[in-house]
Parts: C-alpha cells; structure tokens; sequence
C-alpha cells in the first residue's frame, strides 16, 4: 500500500496490501480528490491507489463519501478538485478509452424491467461490443444460474435474481476493472454468499481489480484485500483487513467500523488521530 | 483489454446506435398501451380537426376553394409535435427505468445516445402519422401524400426542430432531474401560437411577426398554405427554414453537453429523480 497525503494522521500499517503492479501501474490512481456540493465537502482531499488484481473494500457510514468517490472514478461525477487515473487513463478526459474494460453495479441504477434479462443482456452487450455475444451470454446464465428466468421480464425477477442479473451485466464484457457499490445489499444470506463466491472466483480466473463499497463487514473480511475506511469525506484508516483488526485491538472489522463511527481512539495511536 | 470485447472505434459506432434502437424497439413491442398510445392521439386529432374542416368548408367559399389546410396543417403539427415527443419519451424511459447511470457508464457517447433517440423518433412518428393520413384521406378525402416532393421539405425541417427542442427538453430533464419532466410535454406548445400553424403570419401584430419568423415551423406552415391555397411551393422559405434549423440544431447539442457537464458536477447522473 502507498500512503498518500489525505490530511489525515495514519498510523503505519502492519500488513500492507500492495498498490500497484510491479511495473508501477495501478489500476485506480487516485490523488488529492475532492468533491464539494454547495457548501458539503462530500470528498475531503483523499488519494489512495489500488493495485491490479486486487479486491479492495471501501467502508464508510452513509454519507461518509463512498459513492460520490466511487461515482467520481467512473466519470459520472466532476471532481471540484485532485485527479483519478484509472487503467492509465485520465477520468473524465480520457474515460472513453477505458469504458470498454470497465463495468459497474449500482443499487443507484436498475436494468430495463419490461425487458427480459436475455434482451438486456443482449444490449449491454452489443453496446460493449461483445464478441460471440449468444455464447457469452449463455456461458453468463450457466455461471450465474440465470437460465431458467432468461427470457422472464426484469421486473418479474425476486431482489436476489435481480441481483445475479446486473451481476451478468456487469461482467458481460468480462471488465478489467469492476465497480461495485453495495453488491449485496438487500439479499439473504445464501444468495449474498453466493454472489461473493462468484466474485472471489471471477478475480481469480480474470486477474480483475474490484473496488467495492459495503456495509457488510463480513463480505469485506472475506471477500478483500485491503479495506480503505472514510468517515465524513476523509480516509480514516487504509490497509489489509488483518492490519487495520491489529491495530484497533478487535477481532472483526464490525467492531472497528463501530470504533470508527464512534470516533473512538485507536490503541497507541497519538491523541488527537482519530 | 479482455479478448471477449472487439475493438471499439474511437468515433461514432453503429453498433452501439443499434444496440439502443434495439433497447427501444424491445419496449415498444413489449408494451401495448405504449404502442396504442402512439395511434390514439393523433387519431382523434385528425377526425376532430377533419370533421370540424368539413364544417367550415360547407359554409365559406375560401376553405373549400383551401381544402385540406387544416387536416394538412394538424398532420403538419403532430409531425412537429409527435417527432418531439418520440425522442423525449425514449429518453425519459431511461430515466423512469433509473437506466441511465448503466448507459453513462457503458462505451455509448452522448452523440450516439441522441442519435438512437433521433432514429426512435421517426420510428414513433411512422407509427402514430401514418395511420392518420390514411384515415384522412379514407374518410375526408385529403391525400397527404399529394403534396409530393414539397413534402420531404416539410418533414425534414419540422424534423429538425423536433429533434432541437427534444435534445434541449431532454438536457434539461438530464440536469434537474424527473422533475423537470414537465416541461417535455409542454415546450413544443410555446412554439404553437407563434408558429402560425392554422392562420397565417399576418393576422399577428408586427412586432410579434419578427419573432414567428426565427422559428422553422412559421416558414413550413406559410409553405404549406401557399401550396395548397396558391398551388405555388416556396422554396425559398424551405431554405430559410433549413439554415434556421441549422443553428438550432448545433445550439441545442450544444446545450445538452453544457446540461451533462452540470449535471456531472451537480452529481444527478446517479439519482435522477425529483
């Protein structure tokens, strides 16, 4: 991990996941970003950089700035402030060169409900230029067991089956890079697991970089990496699950997620850190 | 870039205007009050106006010696009209479906966006006016089709503006949300009383009448009048129209890439709603 400026004390980590490939490029290179609504400071001067291949979880409250930063690495919001490099490209300036090896879910967004899942997989992937789209498509409904409601509407699905279904679409051009905000919310917890694995198993087999934002602990003990947690716009705390658990003398990160949102001290980390 | 993605083309792509001609054709054919919606309207408005025509037209020599001016004229408009709604619609859609934030963030540029919603349109039109020349000219004897050439003028330029005051209703609804949806219903009707449809320029003051005349619709109504009144076709007025409509055209493009600017700074991309 590569530490940069964000106007917060950090103390130095114990276990650092790596930032970028060994040849110096990360696949989100992220600088002094800041993003100001009004008179909110949504994003509060953060830099971090996620390496290739890695699965990193932003955690946070509501309102602590995840979406918006989330939202700002894909283009769809203009920072006030800082740079995003994302897959060596330049965002805003240069996102069209990159969109075709990147891909997103959002509870933020819906697919086309009157739209069967097999027409809209057939969209999103004529719009990402998908080669052998029947078969991807297929291949997606056996991965994601969606065969048996492939030509049911959208809007006729359960929130679990929905789920799976922007899942399909969000892999359907197999991205470089997946954006994920809030992959599991709302769904049991059979299906929530089975989602994890399928993203576990998706990272493995693509060598994928996945940022994804979460309320859910556990999904982010299990599922990534290295955890970068924002409170009120800022980094608060950025390392491997494992590092950030030792330093806040807990056994999971719900209870440092509590410390966080609490504003509890660290142990040993000098007054005034939060 | 994963091998399942073609290349993608740096300019306009064909294939991703397709793919959302497709999204829109899927719907339409999925939905039948969508489909009868397209027909109802304009139906009325034809067997309305062209009985109301054969009304006048048994009492004042002047319309029976100008048959056909008001049907003519109230197919003229619901071209006009209906051309703006068919690109609007196709958009709002995405906004009802909160699809836009999927489409945002997918290879599709905004050009190719509009581009699909332009082709959309005539294809909405070709539903909705094509049945009600037939019943006009079945049940009141006026063949639409008669104008003959002078006719591809008309359509092209109300096309046009049509599609001006569409991308700039759309833009609008982009930057402020489902709340603005209002004003795609109503902003052709502020064209109405200027754009002389069922009279002609001269029974407004003056002062007004230098206002009708920057709008393309003023030039293909007194047009249409000559042709049917006068048998004489304008063609100057078809040029001026077309340079008009030019300048609106580059405006109004213009100004939706100025609203999807402000709207990625507002961060509304995202949310889309009130």
């Amino acid at each position: 991990m590569q530490q940069r400026g964000t106007g917060q004390a950090q103390a130095p980590a114990a276990n650092q996941a790596p930032a970028a490939d060994q040849d110096g490029s990360a696949a989100i290179d992220v600088a002094h970003l800041v993003k100001v609504y009004k008179t909110t400071r949504a994003v509060d001067d953060i830099s971090f950089r996620i390496a290739r291949g890695s699965i990193t979880g932003l955690l946070g409250g509501n309102g602590a700035g995840k979406t918006t930063s989330i939202a700002m690495i894909m283009g769809l919001v203009l920072p006030t402030s800082g740079s995003v490099t994302v897959l060596g490209a330049k965002i805003p300036e240069q996102r069209y060169d990159v969109l075709g090896r990147m891909n997103f879910e959002s509870p933020y967004v819906d697919m086309p409900m009157r739209l069967t899942v097999r027409q809209n997989l057939t969209i999103f992937g004529r719009l990402y230029a998908v080669k052998h789209l029947r078969e991807r498509i297929e291949q997606l409904a056996a991965d994601l067991d969606l065969k048996e409601f492939l030509d049911r509407s959208n809007g006729k699905l359960s929130a679990g089956q929905k789920t799976r279904v922007a899942l399909a679409k969000a892999l359907i051009n197999e991205p470089d890079l997946l954006l994920l905000d809030e992959p599991t919310a709302s769904l049991d917890p059979d299906t929530a697991d089975w989602v994890r694995q399928h993203l576990e198993t998706y990272r493995k087999t693509h060598n994928a970089t996945i940022l994804l934002a979460s309320h859910n602990m556990l999904e982010v003990e299990r599922l990534c990496d290295r955890v970068i947690i924002m409170k009120r716009g800022k980094i608060e705390d950025d390392d491997s699950p494992e590092g950030i658990m030792a330093r806040y003398n807990r056994d999971t990160l719900e209870e440092v997620f509590l410390d966080v949102a609490r504003g509890r001290l660290r142990e040993g980390a000098p007054e005034g850190t939060p | 870039m994963s091998e399942m993605v073609s290349h993608q083309p740096r300019g306009i792509s064909l294939q991703r205007i397709n793919a959302m001609v497709l999204r829109y054709w899927y719907l339409l054919m999925s939905s039948w009050p969508r489909l009868l919606e397209l027909v109802y309207w304009p139906a009325l408005q034809i067997i309305t106006w062209g009985f109301l025509q054969n009304y006048i037209s048994q009492a004042s020599g002047f319309f029976a010696k100008a048959g056909g001016t008001l049907i003519g004229a109230v197919i003229l408009w619901d071209i006009l009209f209906r051309g703006q709604l068919g690109f609007s619609i196709s958009f709002l859609e995405e906004m009802w479906a909160r699809n836009l934030g999927n489409l945002m963030m997918s290879p599709l540029k905004p050009i190719e966006f509009l581009l699909s919603l332009m082709i959309m349109s005539l294809i909405r039109l070709a539903i909705g006016v094509i049945p009600m020349t037939l019943l006009a000219l079945f049940f009141f004897g006026f063949n639409f089709y008669a104008i003959g050439l002078p006719l591809i003028a008309f359509f092209c330029n109300l096309i046009f503006t049509s599609w001006s005051v569409g991308v700039f209703a759309s833009g609008l609804v982009l930057r402020n949300g489902l709340g603005a949806e209002s004003i795609v219903w109503t902003l052709m009707f502020a064209v109405m009383p200027l754009a002389c449809i069922y009279y002609p320029v001269e029974v407004l003051p003056v002062w007004l009448q230098y206002v009708a005349w920057t709008l393309p619709p003023t030039y293909v109504f007194e047009g249409m009048r000559s042709l049917l009144i006068d048998h004489a076709f304008r063609a100057d007025l078809m040029a001026w129209a077309l340079v008009i409509n030019a300048i609106l055209f580059v405006a109004s493009f213009a100004v939706f890439l100025a609203l999807l600017q402000s709207a990625k700074r507002n961060g509304s991309l995202l949310g889309g709603g009130e």
